[in-house]
């Protein structure tokens, strides 16, 4: 009953009480700003504004050259920047028509699931410290460092790595990466369950995500919410299924999909997707095939004139890159359709009517990354 | 003169009447309270550092970390070395708060919990105040200490603050029921509300054991209210740094911010020492069937010793809760006390009056 007459009401009215979380504030996870107007504890409007980190990225782009771009990508979603240096070379490489080495191809995949797996880690940690939960926070780490090991000794950077080139990658891998994955999969099958035991089935938890901040499947196709946070609301969105890219063809796996649409599914999505990750890599580990770790490229790479489209799935949803071409060495404009800024503004539909301890557990959910909604 | 080490009436008798000779009545009187106050000043401080010290260890070894191990061996030093620093920092004047409030909130709650500690029985004949009411006394000065963190709320000027505090109104004032209706249990197992003669009747057992299933649902209920009442997680909604960044504290700094600290430290000390005396028969050690070797081997220990293992061991449940759970919403935190744990609450207290009117308790 209350909750219908709190959205009712007309907004901004004399006796809001408006609370700026943000840009400076535990929970948003970076310079994001969320105006709200509360009516005690619910909330009745929430305003997101976004632009605090904004770097211009798309502008610089138009200045570089292409393997220069690569370097600019990380820094969108630094916690998929595998995915993002992935969708550049991808669509570069199509617009030069190049053919890329099977063992290319192959490596990049393994990447991005291993990238995908440290960025859900990653949530996770975020999600229980929105909660309250502090001790998520060290779990998470722990076993994302295995992963962020396994990078450093092939590409030697953790976060941003730049290690795809348009044609194949820096250089080969480390000689120890495969047994370091199969290392690493024995280890995170045995530890997965415990985020079960210490979050998921907790009595306090359950309480707080069920039926909270629930996206119908119209608003998250309306919105353009897509990746796991368009799954839980019966999305089918996965790039990787609708658009397969890379070696994505030649794995066996399932899409996630729920149709709850709260926070807690968006949640579960996230946890079978580490599992689905798993076991693309389990497929893929043992075939790296042998052979060039990048395509015969020229010293200056000239994309055709013409107009480029590449979607891949990164690890929170469609990112789409669109590149309009000259003939030059420099893209003449360039565009990033990147995933979080879609995910971001559909807070203000999901979060009235709920109190604002949700507020923090829905952008939780989301999980945003906020330099990837400026750029 | 002796020392016993495990009663010591005789010893404050023999100083007490030391002071009497050596002085006038009424200087002795005041040397006294300057003694007493000293000493609980000391063993707030001391006590208060070492919790959170010890906080840090555990939750680091919960957490898969080390926490504090530079600053002396082991980190013992750490805390004294935060103090200091907390003690030299600029105390950041809050434009347009209530100056006199504002200032006036760290006080009370650190008085709060100051008076509180004074009626705990630490020993046989070792607590300052030894009322006949002292269970009231506790609950009554327990809850000052909300006042203090709504005036540092409504104070502040800050829109965080203030729904930090609103909650911790709402919050306090609702466990405070459960921890008060949960003591009372016991007071009516023991028929005394004294917190001395509370102890001398579990000579022969502790209630968590004697009191039947009552007994230890009461203490269940009270570990949870209490934790509530001292804003602790998963009850720390006052400060929820994740959403209101630091609650009513936000706006203090320095050693102002520093008594809210040391005050939630001591507070969970309080509790856990209430907890102690009242279920775990306090100073009492522990002891299974009537006369064996065991009972005398645990009689060796000093009865300080054995309140403060107890009171260590319910502190250090607390501290595991709150690194283990995630925190609740406020409309779930006022579901659980006024639809779970009050009724249950009084149907125990039901339980307990007509298990104790039939005889039927040791």
């Amino acid at each position: 009953m209350q909750e219908e007459t709190v959205k009712n009401m007309i907004l901004g009215e004399d006796d809001d009480y408006v609370v700026n979380m943000g840009p400076q504030h535990p929970s948003t996870h970076g310079v994001l700003r969320f105006e709200v107007s509360l009516y005690g504890e619910t909330i009745r409007k929430v305003v997101p504004h976004c632009g605090y980190i904004h770097r211009g990225i798309e502008k610089m782009c138009e200045r570089d050259t292409y393997p220069q771009i690569i370097h600019l990508t990380d820094r969108m979603d630094y916690l998929s920047a595998h995915m993002n240096n992935e969708a550049v070379c991808l669509c570069v490489e199509k617009a030069l028509g190049v053919e890329i080495p099977e063992r290319v191809t192959c490596i990049r995949t393994i990447l991005d699931e291993l990238n995908r797996i440290a960025s859900h880690q990653l949530w996770w940690c975020a999600m229980g410290m929105d909660m309250g939960a502090l001790t998520t926070f060290f779990y998470g780490l722990r076993d994302r460092e295995r992963i962020l090991d396994i990078f450093e000794e092939s590409f030697g950077s953790r976060l941003l790595h730049s290690y795809n080139t348009p044609g194949g990658l820096m250089h080969d891998i480390h000689p120890g990466f495969r047994k370091r994955i199969v290392d690493f999969i024995r280890y995170f099958r045995k530890k997965l369950p415990e985020y079960d035991q210490l979050l998921t089935d907790n009595v306090i938890f359950r309480e707080r995500t069920e039926g909270i901040g629930v996206l119908s499947l119209e608003d998250a196709i309306q919105y353009g919410v897509t990746g796991p946070s368009g799954r839980a609301s019966g999305f089918s969105c996965d790039i990787r299924k609708i658009e397969p890219y890379g070696a994505y063809r030649k794995v066996s796996f399932h899409e996630v999909l729920r149709t709850e649409g709260d926070t807690l599914a968006r949640y579960k999505v996230r946890i079978a997707e580490m599992y689905e990750s798993m076991h693309i890599l389990e497929q893929l580990v043992d075939q790296i095939p042998e052979g060039d770790y990048s395509a015969k490229m020229k010293a200056v790479i000239r994309v055709p004139a013409g107009e480029f489209f590449q979607r891949v799935e990164t690890a929170r949803g469609e990112l789409g890159v669109y590149i309009v071409s000259d003939g030059n060495k420099t893209p003449y404009r360039i565009k990033f359709r990147t995933p979080n800024f879609s995910n971001l503004f559909v807070i203000s539909k999901l979060a009235p009517g709920h109190k604002i301890a949700d507020l923090v557990a829905i952008s939780g959910s989301l999980d945003l990354v906020i330099p990837d909604i400026d750029r | 003169m002796a020392v016993n080490i495990y009663d010591f009436t005789e010893l404050t008798r023999n100083i007490g009447s030391g002071l009497q000779r050596a002085m006038s009545p009424g200087w002795a009187r005041a040397t006294e309270y300057v003694i007493i106050g000293l000493a609980f000043l000391l063993f707030y401080a001391v006590t208060g550092l070492y919790i959170i010290y010890g906080e840090r260890r555990i939750c680091a070894f919960m957490q898969n970390r080390l926490g504090p191990n530079r600053v002396g061996p082991a980190g013992l030093f750490q805390t004294i070395a935060d103090l200091i620093k907390l003690l030299t920092k600029e105390l950041i004047p809050i434009r347009n708060a209530d100056k006199l409030l504002f200032n006036v909130a760290p006080f009370i709650v650190i008085i709060a919990s100051f008076m509180a500690i004074a009626a705990i029985p630490f020993a046989r004949g070792l607590q300052a105040l030894d009322f006949e009411i002292g269970i009231f006394y506790v609950i009554a000065v327990s809850s000052l200490g909300v006042v203090g963190i709504l005036l540092a709320g409504w104070s502040s000027n800050s829109k965080y603050s203030l729904i930090g505090a609103m909650r911790s109104g709402a919050q306090i004032i609702s466990y405070e029921l459960s921890v008060g209706l949960s003591l009372l249990t016991i007071v009516v197992y023991s028929g005394t509300m004294q917190l001395s003669g509370i102890i001398e009747s579990q000579a022969n057992g502790w209630w968590i054991f004697k009191g039947h299933i009552p007994a230890l649902v009461a203490f269940l209920v009270f570990l949870v209210a209490s934790t509530a009442e001292t804003n602790r997680g998963p009850f720390d909604l006052a400060e929820a740094e994740s959403e209101l960044t630091a609650g009513f504290h936000t706006e203090y700094s320095g050693i102002r911010f520093a008594f809210f600290f040391l005050a939630e430290y001591m507070n969970m000390f309080i509790v856990a020492s209430i907890a102690t005396t009242v279920f775990l028969g306090g100073w009492m050690p522990l002891h299974f069937g009537l006369n064996n070797t065991f009972n005398h081997v645990m009689d060796i220990i000093p009865p300080v010793v054995w309140y403060l293992i107890k009171t260590a061991s319910v502190v250090f449940v607390m501290m595991w809760f709150k690194w283990t759970f995630p925190r609740l919403r406020i409309d779930q935190l006022l579901t659980l006390e006024w639809k779970y744990l009050l009724p249950i609450n009084l149907v125990n207290i039901v339980v307990v009056a007509f298990l104790c009117l039939m005889g039927w308790h040791f």
